[in-house]
């Protein structure tokens, strides 16, 4: 009786440890990273850190603002540091006089906007700390039009929720562009600026001229560089892969706020 | 009883929160080591000095990351999941370990435990193992060790994590001030995880040599051999 219970006990251990064993080796070669349903249940915890996060801060609070003196001498560019498409590349030989930024979707008065004009809008300067997804950190000096104002003077829907920004960046072979979308708590934040200065100087090609985003309390990807237009979205489901943003539809995650 | 040598050692709720612990700080440092592998140097201070680096190296070997491939999305979402899952376990464990006095009755060190460092500690070196009325509690090196992980490293770890995130940094910006900035609590909690793994392979090694299928058994069921009879 004793023995037959010490033998069911060890069969199941063993087999405890047998299916651990297994877990770790699947894990090893991506099998379980690759099937969509255990995918599924893993973005669970990104409406649940977005939620939360949410739910614990303050939807003005600002992102700790830094010193000149701790201004990082060597800021890496995130991203595309040269994009090579073509009509980007005329419009940067000529010191984008010609380009515009095309606002337009779920708004009352679409319309474009030259460089002069944008910094002609209420603007905002910043020393701010630039996280990156893959870890690193760096400080730097941006200014920029604050993208509330700018809203404010296209007038968005009340259906419009999320804003995209479209890019002149190619990602792929296939030629896709660079997008991404921020919600409206983001976009009216005092600190989320369109920058065009960083430093003190005109925004350099690697980190995004004419026109990047800032937008403090997430990772470096969200901050759209090399912005050709911005378009108001209800939501973002029939753009791309319908995840919100180039490298969302390529798993990471809409909610960058860690 | 049958056997008045085996006592009952572990409640199921210490026993369910132990192993789903063992589940997600696997995954969390696997799934970790490989967002380390995204940019494999650690820095100290608020940002990255990319000429100099506290450490850098070129990457953790496959074998020890998921996904094995250099995949950092797949790693986050791997990280995020488990780290939720570590932190709801992590509550559960302390509400009840305080409700049920588990804590303050099996955790914390008597005067009696203190006065016995010294003679606990040579009878780990000679891997002499408590038997009998002894085996019925943990003793102080165990109380020491579990403290210092369920009261330091574990809270820790989960704010150093959190100090990395810039949404919470802009509301709680002692976050960055505790750890002396972002870079600083990314540095902190590698040494977090390398030190929960430094515990579990000394908690290992001593499953192993005090009587591996006892401890397997205890941790399982919850019923222990003590050794000797009592009572």
């Amino acid at each position: 009786m004793a023995d037959l219970a010490k033998l069911g006990r060890r069969g199941f251990l063993t087999r405890v440890g047998g299916s651990i064993g297994t877990l770790m080796l699947a894990g090893c070669d991506d099998r379980l990273s690759e099937n969509p349903d255990v995918v599924r249940i893993l973005d669970g915890a990104e409406a649940v850190s977005r939620f939360v996060q949410k739910a614990v801060t303050s939807k003005t609070a600002l992102a700790r603002e830094y010193t000149e003196a701790e201004i990082s001498r060597d800021f890496r560019a995130n991203g595309t540091t040269e994009p090579s498409d073509p009509d980007y590349q005329s419009l940067a030989r000529n010191g984008f006089a010609d380009w515009r930024l095309v606002v337009g979707g779920l708004v009352v008065r679409p319309g474009s906007f030259s460089l002069a004009e944008l910094k002609e809008m209420p603007s905002r300067m910043q020393i701010t700390r630039h996280d990156c997804v893959e870890g690193w950190s760096c400080i730097g000096k941006w200014k920029g039009v604050r993208l509330g104002a700018l809203l404010d003077r296209v007038g968005p829907h009340p259906e419009a929720r999320y804003i995209m920004f479209f890019c002149a960046d190619v990602m792929d072979l296939s030629g896709t562009k660079y997008y991404e979308s921020i919600d409206l708590d983001g976009a009216y934040h005092a600190q989320t600026i369109l920058a065009y200065e960083m430093n003190d100087l005109a925004l350099p090609i690697a980190h995004g001229a004419p026109l990047r985003l800032r937008d403090e309390r997430q990772l470096g990807y969200k901050m759209a560089k090399y912005i050709m237009s911005i378009e108001l979205v209800a939501d973002f489901t029939q753009i791309g892969n319908g995840s919100g943003g180039y490298w969302e539809d390529q798993g990471y995650e809409w909610w960058a706020g860690i | 009883m049958a056997n008045p040598r085996v006592i009952y050692r572990h409640p199921l709720w210490v026993r369910s929160a132990h192993w789903v612990n063992v589940i997600c700080m696997t995954v969390l440092l696997m799934s970790g080591l490989q967002i380390f592998n995204a940019h494999p140097a650690l820095y100290w201070g608020d940002v990255s000095d990319f000429d100099n680096p506290l450490v850098a190296i070129s990457g953790f070997p496959g074998w020890a990351t998921l996904p094995g491939s250099q995949w950092l999305a797949m790693g986050r979402r791997w990280h995020f999941f488990f780290a939720w899952g570590f932190v709801a376990n992590g509550i559960f464990y302390t509400l009840i370990a305080i409700a049920r006095g588990h804590l303050r009755r099996d955790l914390a060190p008597s005067l009696k435990d203190m006065r016995q460092i010294g003679y606990s500690i040579r009878q780990h070196l000679r891997l002499r193992f408590p038997k009998g009325v002894e085996a019925m509690h943990y003793n102080v090196l165990q109380k020491f060790a579990y403290l210092t992980v369920i009261c330091v490293l574990c809270p820790l770890i989960i704010f150093a994590g959190l100090a990395m995130s810039p949404q919470l940094d802009a509301t709680y910006s002692s976050l960055l001030w505790i750890f002396g900035g972002r870079q600083s609590a990314r540095t902190v909690h590698f040494i977090c995880a390398f030190s929960l793994l430094a515990f579990v392979i000394v908690h290992l090694l001593m499953v192993l040599v005090s009587g591996v299928w006892n401890n397997f058994r205890s941790m399982i069921t919850g019923w222990y051999d003590i050794g000797e009879h009592h009572g």
